[in-house]
């Protein structure tokens, strides 16, 4: 009887070390999972501002008044297009296009 | 010497009596104690304690993005810091306020009269600060000051969308625009949960949900910006150019009615809201409506050839340029003679279209009115959109029947004309106008026969051919049909003799159509005012760009412009 009580009671001590361990482990990886939601929430934010700098960048305003006066570029006049069709149409709206052709 | 041995030590028993009861007494107010706090006080304590290392943390995420249909952006949110102060807990020297201040950019003794109330318990000192000054103010460390994130809405586009995309508040709720219509689903909430954190302040464990953050969603729109773009500086170079007060430009998908773009002019910068005042805000081609003159021949020629009244070769005399209906008379700018329908609808001729309009029973032209989408919104989805007026048939006297026929005593939003126009463009039906990007083929509503519309779409090609009214409007390498309107104003009831409005609405390439871009400019001042002068080149200018951007193909050879003199038109209300 004796040697079964200090059976139990070693068992016991056991898993109550086994618990306190396991919690110990448990809240070590929620702080751990915590701070990586924490880095993916600053890479989020980080991403919008990035993205509103490209999208401010990459602005069409921008870039045509750079094109005009920077590099003085021009969209080519009328007389300087020439169109070409193509002789083996690649696909059904270049060749219907063709074919309307006057 | 004596020796006592211990035994023989005696005191007296009151003596142990005594401390035993003393000892009892202090158990029985132990055992007091311990019941008490544990009987009555127990839920009091026990939150106390909770209190001590859990937290209610909340958690925002921002306001869904807009974007055109490529995916760029139009809207996006991202953080700022707001300062705010708990007057309270305030206790700053002077030099700290005045650092404080000299962070803020605001001046000492605005601050100290936000925290002069010390019974409140949260006041804003500044709102949306930048994120570098952000920082200093938290490295400052000062008691009863601290920080809040909130979230700012950006429009990289500037005023180049920002009449679609309209507007938020100050705490990140739709204003006007898309903002407004699709507040539901761009909304983001404040989620908010209860979690115990450790003595290093980590959280450690997630006790409960006491709130779901809501993820607020993207928004695609079917804006192209780089058509936007396109018409917006079109639109400004216009406006500039011929001293007008107002101007919109509307350009819709042919096949599909979305919306490509959509600009007006006063526009605001939505970055920057004092530049906002009543003229700038208003979206002009959705919420105002104007009396389209011309551009609405087409509708009542189109129904009188659809019930057989005419055909294309149908002569109509207009001489001699006046026609008197009642004891109004209708004008043309000068006596054109005999003219097909054809023509009529080339040289946009006032005569020849009442004539015309008249031969028809009046429910006949209302009912192509009303199917064509005037005098009901445009279902666009957008607060605040226009129906414009058309009266019900019953109530039209001759010379309405007739001035209607030309687009007088019938008032519509640019929006409903562009989108009128989609029968001419898809055989016959009438396209639902929408602002989100559709991925499935549109289904609309059949409205004239095809017969009739591709006779239509070839009758207002000759408005860009030698003998039409918009010459300016040809497209090198496609062929364009289009028409003008040139109205004059209606003010208080009355037609202004010399202020007028100037339109034009057309589509490409006519082979198989792709675009619809309708123009208005409100009362160009610098000497033009036709139509044909004024609001072509612009259709000419985005119509030219923004089929080289869709890469369509070309359904014309290249140096197809003819130069030729305008054909004048002008109406004169009934």
């Amino acid at each position: 009887m004796v040697k079964l009580n200090i059976l139990l009671a070693l068992i016991l001590i056991t898993s109550a070390l086994g618990v306190v361990t396991s919690q110990h482990k448990a809240r070590s990886l929620f702080a751990a999972l915590e701070s990586e939601h924490e880095t993916a929430r600053q890479l989020d934010v980080k991403w919008g501002q990035l993205q509103l700098e490209q999208s401010t960048l990459a602005m069409h305003g921008r870039i045509e008044q750079i094109a005009r006066t920077k590099l003085n570029m021009k969209a080519p006049s009328e007389s300087r297009v020439q169109i070409v069709t193509a002789a083996h149409p690649v696909d059904a709206g270049e060749n219907s296009a063709g074919e309307r052709m006057p | 010497m004596t020796h006592y041995s211990a035994s023989n030590i005696t005191m007296s028993a009151w003596r142990s009596r005594i401390l035993l009861a003393m000892l009892l007494i202090g158990l029985l107010g132990l055992v007091g104690r311990a019941a008490y706090l544990q009987g009555m006080k127990n839920d009091f304590l026990r939150q106390e304690g909770e209190s001590r290392y859990s937290r209610i943390v909340e958690t925002s995420v921002n306001r869904g993005m807009i974007t055109d249909r490529h995916g760029e952006v139009l809207a996006i949110s991202t953080p700022v810091a707001s300062v705010c102060a708990n007057p309270r807990e305030m206790d700053a020297s002077n030099e700290q306020l005045e650092n404080l201040a000299a962070l803020l950019e605001m001046d000492v003794t605005e601050i100290q009269k936000r925290i002069a109330d010390k019974r409140r318990g949260f006041v804003y000192l500044k709102r949306r600060v930048l994120p570098e000054s952000a920082d200093d103010i938290a490295n400052m460390n000062l008691p009863g000051v601290f920080l809040k994130n909130e979230y700012q809405r950006f429009y990289p586009a500037k005023e180049m969308a920002a009449h679609v995309l309209g507007l938020t508040d100050i705490d990140d709720q739709g204003q006007e625009g898309v903002e407004r219509e699709w507040q539901e689903k761009l909304a983001s909430g404040l989620g908010k949960r209860r979690v115990i954190r450790d003595r290093k302040g980590r959280i450690v464990e997630d006790v409960e949900k006491i709130q779901a953050l809501r993820q607020g969603q993207d928004l695609i729109l079917s804006l192209d910006s780089g058509i936007q773009h396109l018409a917006h500086s079109g639109l400004k170079h216009a406006v500039e150019a011929h001293k007008a007060e107002a101007g919109s430009i509307v350009v819709l998908d042919a096949q599909t009615g979305e919306v490509l773009a959509l600009s007006n002019l006063p526009v605001y910068n939505p970055n920057r809201r004092a530049t906002i005042n009543d003229a700038n805000r208003r979206n002009r081609a959705l919420v105002d409506t104007f009396e389209p003159g011309s551009t609405l021949k087409p509708f009542a020629i189109a129904v009188a050839m659809e019930v057989g009244q005419v055909s294309p070769d149908t002569i109509v005399q207009t001489a001699p340029g006046t026609f008197k209906v009642g004891r109004a008379t209708i004008r043309d700018v000068k006596d054109k003679g005999k003219l097909s329908v054809a023509q009529v609808i080339q040289e946009s001729s006032n005569i020849g279209t009442a004539k015309i309009a008249l031969s028809l029973p009046a429910q006949t032209l209302w009912e192509i009115f009303s199917r064509s989408g005037f005098g009901v919104p445009a279902g666009i989805g957008f607060p605040g959109e226009a129906k414009g007026e058309l009266r019900p048939y019953s109530t039209w006297r001759p010379i309405e029947q007739a001035t209607m026929s030309y687009g007088h005593g019938i008032s519509v939003s640019l929006l409903q004309l562009a989108r009128a126009y989609t029968l001419f463009t898809t055989g016959g039906e009438l396209k639902p106008v929408s602002l989100l990007k559709k991925n499935v083929p549109v289904m609309g509503q059949q409205v004239i026969s095809r017969s009739t519309a591709l006779a239509m779409s070839n009758m207002l090609e000759l408005v860009t051919q030698p003998g039409g009214t918009a010459p300016l409007a040809q497209v090198n390498g496609y062929r364009v049909a289009g028409k003008t309107g040139t109205a004059h104003k209606l003010i208080n009831g009355r037609y202004a003799e010399d202020r007028y409005i100037s339109s034009f609405v057309g589509y490409a390439p006519v082979s198989s159509p792709r675009l619809i871009i309708a123009v208005m400019l409100d009362e160009p001042s610098a000497g033009q005012y036709f139509g044909g002068a004024v609001a072509a080149p612009v259709f000419n200018k985005v119509m030219t760009g923004a089929l080289r951007m869709l890469n369509v193909p070309h359904d014309a050879p290249a140096n197809n412009i003819v130069r030729f003199p305008a054909t004048l038109e002008v109406e004169v209300g009934g």
